[in-house]
């Protein structure tokens, strides 16, 4: 199968960069899956699993929080505030963004903010909800 | 003239600062590798973020329906000054020339009779400003607990800068802090975060026709505070650098400064030392002749 250079970068540091076959990545309006020649989309993330194949090896699992991806012919960008492996994300991690998504939400003084801030917060239970139920923390490790 | 033992003491003395000056010289040069190497690794992410918001940017044509953070509010009334400075000192004139370059854009700000407020990071900034300006101080953040800066760091930050933005506190926000050009150079900038300076897109440009999901406006409203978060975590970057460099170079002159003493010391030390051996003599040899 084609591959396509990809980069998965942090404002910390540059997470991943290599190429790769297939790219799915959890957009604002739903996830996406991005191969070689995908048409050029800018699409801001909500928090979710972000998943690499790359050839000949297993899938990696990352887990991403507020950013872009940007794919360009020639390939496909994610800036990502936080980039971590999904074995490295624990059930604590989890619920201290849940939580510091909740004080957004309290902190909020204009509409506008508090909205965008109430929509992360929910994104972030329903992956929390999900990695629940398939098998919790560490399992999806072997997918 | 000192006698011989405070000489001595005197000596002693400068030899203990000249070897602290030199651990903090060593500890310094340590410490700017590591935050040099925090600075490189940041820039893709600060770079990319800036191309792609220059390319929406420059795909929105109504600029009045763009967000405030990027049009401005249509006033220039009030001004905010971030300015980042260190927690700690000994550090040459780093934090001296940050804050002049701040209180010279505040006084001229000030003669246009524009309103000016001040949003310190950093401890050692905020009181040298707090001597002139401390009414206009909104707050001080302490980034002295902070072992390695984080990108939290920066985003907490940005947080309350566009919390203030937002209840209308300010109209255009400017970032003071010092780039790091090389270990003798720093230079103390000042850019202006709110409303986005953006670099330029050239249209017409062969440049690639996306597809935004979901549109512009909403990337855009979504996209610029997060850069303003990049743009303070870089400042706070360079200036980690640039404050050890700075460090270094103080440290290194005030450790060549204490041989300097040392050497002229000793030599007043050893001086005086012969001179007292040859009084001695006089006084033996003469009260031999007289015998």
């Amino acid at each position: 199968m084609a591959e396509f250079s990809f980069e998965l970068v942090s404002p910390e540091k540059l997470v991943f960069s290599g190429q790769v076959e297939h790219v799915v990545v959890p957009g604002a309006d739903g996830e996406f899956g991005v191969m070689a020649g995908h048409a050029p989309v800018i699409s801001t993330l909500k928090p979710g699993r972000l998943t690499i194949f790359a050839t000949g090896q297993p899938a990696r699992h990352m887990f991403v929080r507020g950013g872009f991806a940007e794919a360009r012919p020639d390939g496909l960008t994610v800036l990502a505030e936080l980039a971590i492996p999904l074995e490295e994300l624990d059930a604590a991690r989890l619920a201290q963004e849940i939580q510091d998504a909740e004080e957004d939400v309290a902190d909020a003084t204009v509409e506008a903010v508090r909205l965008t801030a109430q929509e992360r917060l929910e994104r972030l239970r329903e992956f929390q909800a999900a990695l629940v139920q398939g098998g919790g923390f560490g399992a999806h490790a072997g997918h | 003239m000192a006698s011989l033992k405070e000489l001595r003491n005197r000596i002693a003395s400068v030899k203990a600062t000249q070897k602290i000056t030199k651990a903090m010289q060593m500890v310094a040069a340590a410490k700017l590798r590591r935050a040099q190497a925090a600075a490189v690794a940041a820039r893709p992410f600060a770079e990319r973020m800036e191309q792609v918001l220059g390319n929406i940017a420059g795909a929105v044509s109504d600029l009045s329906q763009a967000p405030k953070l990027l049009a401005g509010t249509g006033s220039q009334q009030r001004h905010l000054l971030l300015v980042c400075t260190s927690e700690r000192g000994l550090c040459g004139p780093f934090n001296s020339s940050i804050v002049r370059l701040a209180r010279e854009r505040a006084l001229a700000l000030a003669a246009d009779g524009k309103d000016v407020s001040f949003f310190c990071v950093g401890r050692k900034g905020a009181d040298q400003l707090r001597r002139q300006f401390e009414r206009q101080i909104i707050k001080t953040v302490e980034l002295r607990s902070v072992r390695t800066l984080g990108y939290n760091n920066a985003e907490a930050i940005a947080r309350e800068i566009i919390d203030l933005f937002d209840t209308g506190r300010f109209d255009v926000c400017t970032l003071f802090f010092s780039r790091f050009r090389s270990v003798i150079a720093q230079i103390p900038t000042a850019t202006q975060i709110i409303p986005a300076t953006l670099p330029e897109v050239e249209h017409g440009a062969a440049r690639a026709v996306y597809d935004y999901e979901p549109d512009e406006t909403e990337i855009l409203a979504e996209l610029l505070p997060r850069n303003i978060a990049v743009q303070i975590f870089r400042a706070l970057l360079e200036n980690a650098a640039s404050e050890q460099g700075a460090r270094m170079t103080a440290m290194d002159s005030a450790t060549r400064n204490a041989g300097e003493m040392i050497k002229k010391q000793t030599l007043t030390y050893n001086r005086t030392r012969q001179a007292m051996i040859t009084k001695e003599l006089i006084e033996i040899i003469s009260g031999a002749e007289a015998l």
